[in-house]
Parts: structure tokens; C-alpha cells; sequence
């Protein structure tokens, strides 16, 4: 390892503009001319329009065009789209239903775009926008995803019963024969709850026209352009591609709700065209709570098989997943593939069977959301295990332990091939770490203070660095998962890495950078990571699912090689030697054997001064360019233990340590990689005790500010206990997994664990807000027998 | 935001006559409710009066059997003061309580009082301490201050320009923060008086801070957590909302208020 190399704490590069101030945003860009969009969104969860009279509003000073969903379909302007097919059961495609991004006819939740303004100023448009006169037919609203199914009313009509598809995975004749064998079975219902994803940096475009060359600009708040840039194409119809240039410049947190083609950066760039003006729209709080795709929103029955000796027979889910109102870009891929392939977890499970209702509701559009479908499934398995643990008299840690996965590759019930991982080694280390022998004193010392003290553990798994592309196309994905990347070396030895993997918080810039610093042997200064931007970098798929370092980085080390390849052969017309004899090492090729060599530097300058070689013996200069498809998918792995304490008069929980242990495979920056364990954790503590999306009955949105949706703050959180165990992933040249949804997907289990622990119950719902937990506190002061609610 | 005109008003007096002469008037001072209400355009006034650069109105003056506070004297103010921190060490406390450091260098008591919000921290203090809202036109106890949700004694053109406390025995603030917005979601300021217990409740009721009676008179037997033991605050008028039901908020009352005895009786 070297100072910047791979595994160094190398401080973040991009910190420091980010830091003072400099970063720049989508926001921070202003176009000649621009004008300002607003949307005026609908109030309603559900109602037909009957009429939209703008004229007032078109005739109010400063106002450049206000347009509706008929302006949209005149352009023929196409609609969202969803690009993941699932298909039900009986074989039928999802019912996907119409998805304008401005409403035509209907509007279907609460921050529905019905008509967009563009005006001089935001406040004239604003303005304008209340000049507007909609007439609306309300219609009854769907809200409860468990009700969803078969009510009165109809969300979409290609979808009656509001069902956009029954889906199941795994082998149901084999796990009803496990049942029917089991000595025991745990049963658990389960709500994953709706979160608003809250990246600190609301959505952002300016969409741009340049009439001579006939070209768009897009400058979007999106963690993958070339994606958005393929949709708005070839999908929406907005231009070709080669007439779209998408960027996507510094983005403030993602966490999935960025990945989406949404709306307004679909009409940003259509309206700039017809206004011929660059058109800017910048999210407030408000509509990021109501329009940003949230996460989550399950409704879960579990069951559990055991055998007499505690080993896990079957496993038997059904899930309603509310996808909202609209099919979001990936929504339906979260549920299904993100979700049901996760459910064997770490362990043994000879059968696995899982069915997925996904049902449309008058709420927000739902999608991925940091973990993405595997903290749901890991909410499931970790529920299940810990309280089939309790409820057969085991101590957890050992009855996980028994059921663990012990060989590798492992075929689960559920697609996926475990590749490697050492589960036992993280327990180890965790229960160690977590001073677990030590609890039952510590809870005895919570007692005599009138406290109650829980413990909980979460044995977490997910499969990362999305994926082979053949894997996933026969899945049903629109895409291929594969990652792109180039490597420019100039002639004086610095180096330009262009990248399709983007960066929003991730730290690439520094990572990537300690790779090429570390293969080339260059120092870390030289290298310049280039991401965001259509019209730089060729291609790529983007950053979701923790894939940039298993796939983006494998992409630069296939590029990077090949760089080295090259700098061999000019290395040896440089150095009048066979190409045979050159070795690198340590950023300088030389003839083996001998004292002759140069630096990585000179052999750039002499790619491109070509005076060793002639053009027929070797092409000058000094570029590569790679793309990397995986082979399989990665699988992160690692435990988590939650130790809280409960003040049973009030209702509040403590968190009073939280450790976890994590194989990420090989890692490029430890330093990094805590930092986003530390995100994630705080973000599944969120999940666990404070985050949650409330719609009402009429299906509105209660938790639509901070002053009723509780994030989680530093001071909730105690100083984590972070770890590593290190089993090197075997299918990518890099051996990385993963690294930057773990937290948030072990964290939920781990502190509804510890919470049900002190509390002396199986099952309480998140958010386990102060009145939950009190309302379960005052049950559980009464003697009375222990009954999931 | 609407337009408005906007009004830097050097003296009381300008301000008052301002106020006098515009009919759709607001007058802000920290501005921590009625900014963010205009930016929703939920408040749409045609003239802001902005009394931030008076200073007559900000300061903290000490006298034996009071501690009276300039209407612009901000949280963060209150919460630092070597005086207030001598003589009401518990309303140092709450002002350091409320909300963040951003929001405690902004907002200040004289906003506080006059917009009366159920769930502000200040008014507990008010009512517990028996403070006097002193107002450009006269000086109003407390107890008759208070009117109601975002309702108080003041009349049109009328300005809060201070809050005299009477130093009490001992006193104390509990508060259990609404979990989202850090507001009290219940609050309670107990305080030993020269002549009475008083114990004010903030955060909880349906129409604004109270009284509770009954722990008062438990206390007044003797002044110990142990006297509210097994009481009960009605749960009748008190808010029920998504973060706590009535039940809850009154169990919290009790809770509140025996930490809040218990914090007194430890000075």
C-alpha cells in the first residue's frame, strides 16, 4: 500500500470546494436568458379535470408560456416510462398505466403536475400559476397499500383491481412441504415503512435550445445522465441523442430518488424549445416531499419452518408493495428482483417462496431508495430469525450461527449464487466488538435506573455492483448493467479518467483516483475523474445499488491495463528492447535485467511525439477506453448489533452503542467506506425509530415538512464500533462488493431487534416513534401474554 | 412571498404610528413564523414593520425581585445571561432549549409572546413565574395574557416591548420535544413562588399553555415529585395529533412534571 494507493485513508479530493462552498450544483448554474418554471401541482389525490382555463394567467406580465399535459401530446411528447417488465404469475405483462409528465384528464396524487408556468421570474410564475383555474371532479382516493387491492375505485383502468402485477419467486410445492414437516413455525407481520428520501440538495434542471445547431442541453440533478439521455430520446422523444446533451454536474445526495426521469426536468427541457429560452426549475422542500419517488411502503406476512434442531426448513412471504400512483423508472424491478432473490439472507433455506402484489395507490410515486428492496427483504429474514430464535428458547447469535451459509458458491432457492463471504468470522468479531458477553450486566444496570435495555442483531446480505446484463435482460431490465470507462494519458503524464459511474457523495473522485495512482504508479494529483457530463464521457449506466467501485472501477482497471499494454510497446521502441523484455513497476517500464528504463511520464511524451516508431508499427498516443460487464453479482455481507435503551415513562429510545462488522471485499478507502456505513447506519436508525411518510385518507401527505418528518440527527446517534472482515470478491478484477447501502440495510432489523428485546415483545411497528414505543411499554409493564400487533 | 413594503422603524414610537397608519400590517421581530409563513404565502401583509432596529427594545435588566427582558432580546441572549442565570436559572435553560442555534440568535421573546403558539416554550414560563407582558400601552399579568391558540390580550397597533419575570424560590423546565419539529410537544415550568406553587404546561393544550390545578395544590403540600405521584393530568382539551394523542401528552404532563419538581428541589 502506498500512501494513496489502494487501501489508503486518503483524505476526499472534492471535499474541499465542497466544503467552502464551491461546489457547483445545478442550481448554481444560471443560462443567458433563463427563465423560470413553476409547477402548479394538483391538491387533490385523486380527480378528473374537467377544465384548465390559463388564459389570465398567460395574459399576467412577465409570463412566457404556461403549458398543460395537451401542449405535451400536441408535441407528441411521450410518457414516463417504467424500463423494468415484470410479468404476474399467469404470464401477463405488468399493467402499466399512462404516465404524462403533465396530467392528462386525471391527476393521481397529491403533487400531480397539472400545467407548468414559465415566466421572467419564479415569482411571476408563481404568481401566474394562481391565476390558473382548474375545475376538478374529485374522485374517491386509494391510500392504504393493504386496501389497495380490489377497492372501490381504480387508480389506473388498465389496472381494475389496482394490481400492477402478482409476481412470485421460488418453489412453492417445496416450501408447503417444509411446513408440513416443521416442528416450529414463526409468523410475523411486517410494515416497511414509506420514507421520503430528503437528499440535502432538492431536484434541479435548465433545460436548454440552441436553435442554430438544434441541439438541447439538460442540466439535471441525476445520479446516471447517459440514462436520462437514453430515456428523454428514445423514449419521451425530446431529441435524438446526439442532439441531447445531458450534465449532470456536483449533485448533493441521491439515494437512489435521482436515478428517476421524473417530470419536471422532461418538461424543463421540452418548454425551452417552445419559449425558446433556458428554462430552470428548482425543487422546494414542499415538492420534494410530495413529488420526489419514495422509498419502501411494504405489507408483509412472514412465516418460518424450523426442525427440531432449529434449522431453518422453509420460508414462506407475501408482500404488497404500494408503487404509488405512477410506475417510476425502476419501481417495479424493487419489489421482485431487488427483493425476493435477498430473502435466504445469510443462511441455509432449502425452500424459499415469495409472492409480490404490487398495487397502485393515490400517493407518490415509489422506487429505489438507498438498499432498494434488500433492506426490506433483510427486515424480513432478520425479523423472522430473531424472533424464531426467542420464541424456541435460542440465544440469537448462536441459533444464526447454526443456520449460516458455511460453503461456497453457494446456489440459494432464489436465483442467486453466493460467490464467497465468511459469515461466522463477522458474528465473531461483532459479538467481540459489541462486548456482548458483558449485556446481561449492562441491562441489569439499565434496570436499577428504571430503564429497559435491548440488544439486537441484524446478519445482513446484498447483491451489489448490478449486474450481468444478460442476467439481468432475461430478468426483465430495459438496460444492460455493465460500466464504461477511458483513460486519457496527455503527454506530459497526467491523466484524465472518464467515467460512466457518477458521483453525489460517494467520494470518486478520490477512490477512483487512488487506482489509477496505484496501477500506474503515478502520484494521486495527476489524475482527474470525469463524470456527469453526455458530451465527455461516451456512455454509462450510472451510480445506484453500490455498483460504481464493483463495476465502475473493474471498467477503469480493464482500461487501465490496457494503458499499460500500450506504454509496453512504446516502451520498447523507446528503449530499443523487445516488447517481451519491458516490465512495469512502480510507474516505470523497464528492459528486465538491465538498468534502462523510464518513468511512466516519458513514455507518455514519447506515445505522443512518436519518433521511436513509425506509423505503421504502433499508432501514437496513449488512450484506452473499456467497458466491463460483470459476471455475477457481488455480495457484501457483515453483522450489525444494535444496544439501546428504552425510558419507559416517556417513550424514548436511546441508542447506546452500534457496531458493525462489514465484508466489503478488497477496499480502496477505508476512510470513505466508514463514512458511508456511518450514512447508511444513521439512515436505517432513521427507518427504524423516527422516518415516516403519512398520507390521510383523502391522501394527503401529514409528514410534508421536517416540522412533521423526523429525520435523524447526529445527536441520536452514538459514536458507531465499525469493523471490516475481508473476503476478496473472486468475480471482479478488483475485488471490491460494495460498500454504500449496507448501512441502511442491517441497520432497521438490528434496532427493531434490540427494541422488541427490552420491551419483552415480538413485533412493534416502524417508526418506533416515542408513543409507539411508550403504548408498548405500558403493555409490557402488564403481565400479559406476548401477541404480535 | 407576496410583495410587501418593508419598514426599519429607529424608535417605538415610529414603529407605533407605522402600524397606526397601515392598515394590513405585520409587525415581525426574530421573524422565525412569520417569514416562513409569507414564503408559503400563507401570510400575504402589504407592510412589514421590522422593530429589529430599536435598540430600547432588547436588553436584560436585574432588580432584587425581578428580571425583566426587552421584547427584542433574543433566545440565544436570554439563554447566555450571567443575570438570568443567577436569578431564574430555569428560564436560562428554556431559552437554551429552543429550537437551534440558528433559530435562538434570530428569534427572540417579544415574537414569542405575541404570537402565542401552543407548543412555544416561553409562555410556560410566563404563566408559571406570573410574568407581566409589558406592552407600549400598558402591562398585562400573564394570567390574563394568554387567551387562546395564537391568541392573546393585545389589541390592534399594540407592541409587546418586554417581559418582567418575579424571581421565584426555585423553578424549573422539563420539556419532551415533538420528535420532527423539536417543539414542545409537552413542556412544563414549575415554579416555587414567594406566595404559591405554580405549574404552567406548554406544548399540550388544546387552547394554548394552563394551569395545572391539581398538581399545584399537591405540591402546595408539600413541595416534592413525590406529591404528583398517581395524579393524573386530564386528558379532556388536551391536542392530540400524528406525533402524540391526547393520552400520551397527558401521561407526559406527569412525567414532565415530576422531572420538573424533582430538577427544582435539586438547586
Amino acid at each position: 500500500m502506498t500512501a494513496s494507493g489502494i487501501g489508503a485513508p486518503v483524505r476526499r479530493k472534492e471535499d474541499q470546494r465542497f466544503i467552502t462552498g464551491k461546489g457547483r450544483y445545478v442550481d448554481d448554474f444560471n443560462r443567458p436568458g433563463q427563465a423560470h418554471a413553476y409547477f402548479l401541482r394538483s391538491p387533490h389525490a385523486h380527480a378528473t379535470i374537467r377544465s384548465i382555463d390559463a388564459a389570465a394567467a398567460r395574459a399576467m406580465p412577465g409570463v412566457l408560456g404556461v403549458f398543460t399535459g395537451e401542449d405535451l401530446a400536441a408535441d407528441k411528447v411521450g410518457n414516463l416510462i417504467c424500463g423494468w417488465m415484470i410479468h404476474s404469475k399467469d404470464g401477463s405483462p405488468m399493467k402499466a398505466g399512462p404516465h404524462p409528465a403533465l396530467a392528462q384528464g386525471k391527476v393521481r396524487y397529491v403533487g400531480d403536475h397539472v400545467a407548468v408556468v414559465v415566466a421572467e421570474s419564479l415569482a411571476k410564475a408563481r404568481d401566474a400559476a394562481e391565476a390558473i383555474t382548474v375545475e376538478y371532479d374529485l374522485l374517491p382516493a386509494v391510500v392504504e397499500t393493504a386496501k389497495a387491492q380490489g377497492a372501490a375505485t381504480a387508480v389506473h383502468e388498465v389496472a381494475p383491481d389496482n394490481v400492477v402485477f402478482n409476481w412470485h419467486l421460488g418453489d412453492k410445492g417445496a416450501v408447503d412441504s417444509a411446513f408440513a414437516r416443521a416442528k416450529h413455525v414463526t409468523t410475523l407481520d411486517l410494515v416497511n415503512n414509506r420514507l421520503v428520501p430528503n437528499p440535502i440538495e432538492p431536484r434541479a434542471a435548465i433545460g436548454e435550445y440552441d436553435e442554430a445547431e438544434e441541439q438541447f442541453t439538460l442540466y439535471t440533478t441525476s445520479q446516471n445522465p447517459h440514462v436520462a439521455r437514453l430515456v428523454l430520446s428514445a423514449f419521451i422523444g425530446i431529441a435524438p441523442e446526439n442532439k441531447l446533451r445531458v450534465v449532470a454536474p456536483d449533485v448533493g445526495g441521491g439515494f437512489g430518488s435521482k436515478i428517476f426521469i421524473y417530470a419536471e426536468e422532461t418538461v424543463c427541457v421540452w418548454a425551452a424549445k417552445k419559449v425558446g429560452r433556458p428554462v430552470k426549475w428548482t425543487s422546494d422542500r414542499t415538492e420534494a416531499f410530495l413529488a420526489d419517488a419514495h422509498g419502501r411502503d411494504h405489507v408483509t406476512h412472514a412465516e418460518m419452518a424450523l426442525d427440531e434442531n432449529g434449522r431453518i426448513l422453509g420460508l414462506r412471504v407475501h408482500t404488497v408493495a404500494n408503487l404509488g400512483a405512477y410506475l417510476s423508472t425502476f419501481a417495479s424491478s424493487v419489489p421482485t428482483y431487488l427483493y425476493a432473490p435477498l430473502l435466504s439472507g445469510q443462511y441455509n433455506i432449502p425452500a424459499i417462496y415469495c409472492e409480490v402484489d404490487g398495487v397502485y395507490t393515490n400517493t407518490a410515486p415509489v422506487d429505489a431508495y438507498r438498499g432498494a428492496g434488500r433492506p426490506e427483504a433483510t427486515f424480513v429474514i432478520e425479523r423472522l430469525v430473531e424472533v424464531a430464535a426467542r420464541q424456541t428458547g435460542q440465544d440469537p447469535a448462536r441459533f444464526r450461527r447454526r443456520n449460516y451459509i458455511k460453503s461456497f458458491p453457494h446456489q440459494t432457492p432464489v436465483i442467486m449464487n453466493y460467490d464467497v463471504g465468511d459469515y461466522g468470522a463477522s458474528l465473531d468479531k461483532a459479538l467481540e466488538a459489541a462486548d456482548y458477553k458483558h449485556f446481561p450486566k449492562r441491562r441489569r444496570e439499565s434496570a436499577r435506573r428504571g430503564k429497559l435495555r435491548g440488544i439486537g442483531f441484524s446478519s445482513y446480505i446484498e447483491a451489489c455492483g448490478i449486474a450481468p446484463s444478460q442476467a439481468v435482460g432475461a430478468l426483465g431490465a430495459g438496460v444492460g448493467l455493465w460500466e464504461s470507462a477511458e483513460v486519457r494519458v496527455n503527454p506530459t503524464g497526467s491523466i484524465e479518467v472518464l467515467t460512466g459511474s457518477h458521483s453525489h457523495g460517494q467520494g470518486h473522485e478520490t477512490t477512483f483516483a487512488q487506482l489509477v495512482a496505484d496501477r500506474l504508479g503515478v502520484p494521486i494529483e495527476s489524475v482527474n475523474i470525469v463524470h456527469g457530463d453526455t458530451d465527455k464521457v461516451q456512455f454509462g449506466m450510472g451510480t445506484y445499488g453500490s455498483r460504481s467501485g464493483a463495476v465502475g472501477m473493474s471498467a477503469i482497471a480493464k482500461a487501465l491495463d490496457k494503458v499499460i499494454a500500450k506504454g509496453r510497446k512504446v516502451a520498447a521502441y523507446a528503449l530499443e528492447a523487445g516488447e517481451g523484455d519491458i516490465e512495469f513497476k512502480d510507474g516505470r517500464f523497464s528492459v528486465a535485467g538491465t538498468d534502462r528504463s523510464l518513468a511512466f511520464g516519458e513514455v507518455a511524451l514519447q506515445a505522443y511525439i512518436a519518433h521511436k516508431f513509425t506509423g505503421a508499427e504502433l499508432e501514437p498516443g496513449l488512450k484506452e477506453g473499456a467497458f466491463y460487464d460483470p459476471t455475477n453479482f457481488t455480495f457484501p455481507a457483515g453483522m450489525h448489533i444494535c444496544e439501546l435503551e428504552v425510558d419507559p415513562d416517556t417513550g424514548h429510545v436511546t441508542i447506546e452503542r452500534f457496531t458493525a462488522v462489514d465484508d466489503f471485499g478488497t477496499i480502496i478507502n477505508p476512510m470513505i467506506v466508514e463514512g458511508q456505513v456511518h450514512g447508511g447506519i444513521a439512515q436505517g436508525v432513521g427507518q427504524a425509530l423516527f422516518e415516516g411518510a403519512v398520507y390521510d385518507a383523502e391522501g394527503q401527505l401529514v409528514t410534508a415538512s421536517f416540522m412533521d418528518y423526523r429525520m435523524p440527527r447526529a445527536a441520536d446517534l452514538p459514536s458507531f464500533e465499525v469493523g471490516m472482515t475481508v473476503t476478496p470478491c473472486p468475480s471482479n478484477p478488483l475485488g471490491i462488493k460494495g460498500c454504500g447501502e449496507a448501512g441502511a440495510i442491517a441497520a432497521p432489523a438490528a434496532v427493531m431487534n434490540a427494541l422488541t428485546d427490552a420491551l419483552g415483545h415480538e413485533n412493534i411497528a416502524m417508526p418506533a416513534t416515542p408513543l409507539a414505543v411508550w403504548r408498548a411499554a405500558q403493555r409490557a409493564r402488564q403481565p400479559q401474554p406476548i401477541a404480535a400487533e | 412571498m407576496y410583495a410587501f413594503d418593508y419598514h426599519r422603524p429607529a424608535t417605538l414610537k415610529e414603529a407605533l404610528s407605522l402600524v397606526a397608519k397601515q392598515e394590513d400590517a405585520k409587525i415581525v421581530a426574530g421573524g422565525h413564523t412569520l417569514i416562513p409563513t409569507m414564503k408559503q404565502r400563507l401570510a400575504a401583509p402589504g407592510h412589514l414593520i421590522d422593530l429589529g432596529r430599536i435598540p430600547d427594545l432588547v436588553g436584560i435588566e436585574r432588580t432584587p425581585r425581578a428580571v425583566t427582558i426587552g421584547a427584542m432580546t433574543t433566545h440565544g441572549a436570554v439563554a447566555e445571561s450571567a443575570d438570568v442565570k443567577e436569578a431564574i436559572p430555569a428560564l436560562s435553560e428554556l431559552a437554551a432549549l429552543i429550537g437551534d442555534p440558528a433559530v435562538r440568535h434570530r428569534g427572540t421573546i417579544g415574537g414569542s409572546v405575541a404570537n402565542n403558539d401552543p407548543s412555544a416554550d416561553y409562555p410556560a414560563a410566563c404563566l408559571a413565574l406570573g410574568a407581566t407582558i409589558i406592552t407600549s400601552k400598558r402591562r398585562i399579568p400573564a394570567e390574563e395574557y394568554f387567551r387562546g391558540l395564537f391568541e392573546t390580550a393585545l389589541e390592534d397597533g399594540e407592541i409587546v416591548t418586554g417581559v418582567s419575570f418575579p424571581i421565584p424560590h426555585k423553578a424549573a423546565y422539563e420539556k419532551f420535544r415533538n420528535p420532527a419539529s423539536r417543539y414542545a410537544l409537552v413542556g412544563v415550568f414549575v415554579a416555587k413562588r414567594p406566595s404559591d406553587i405554580r405549574v404552567a404546561v406548554t406544548g399540550a393544550g388544546s387552547n394554548g399553555v394552563f394551569r395545572w390545578a391539581e398538581a399545584e395544590e399537591a405540591l402546595a403540600k408539600r413541595f416534592s415529585a413525590k406529591s404528583l405521584d398517581g395524579l393524573k393530568a386530564p386528558a379532556d382539551d388536551l391536542i392530540g395529533d400524528l406525533h402524540a394523542d391526547a393520552e400520551y401528552r397527558a401521561h407526559l404532563i406527569g412525567v414532565m412534571a415530576r422531572r420538573a419538581v424533582q430538577a427544582a428541589t435539586e438547586r
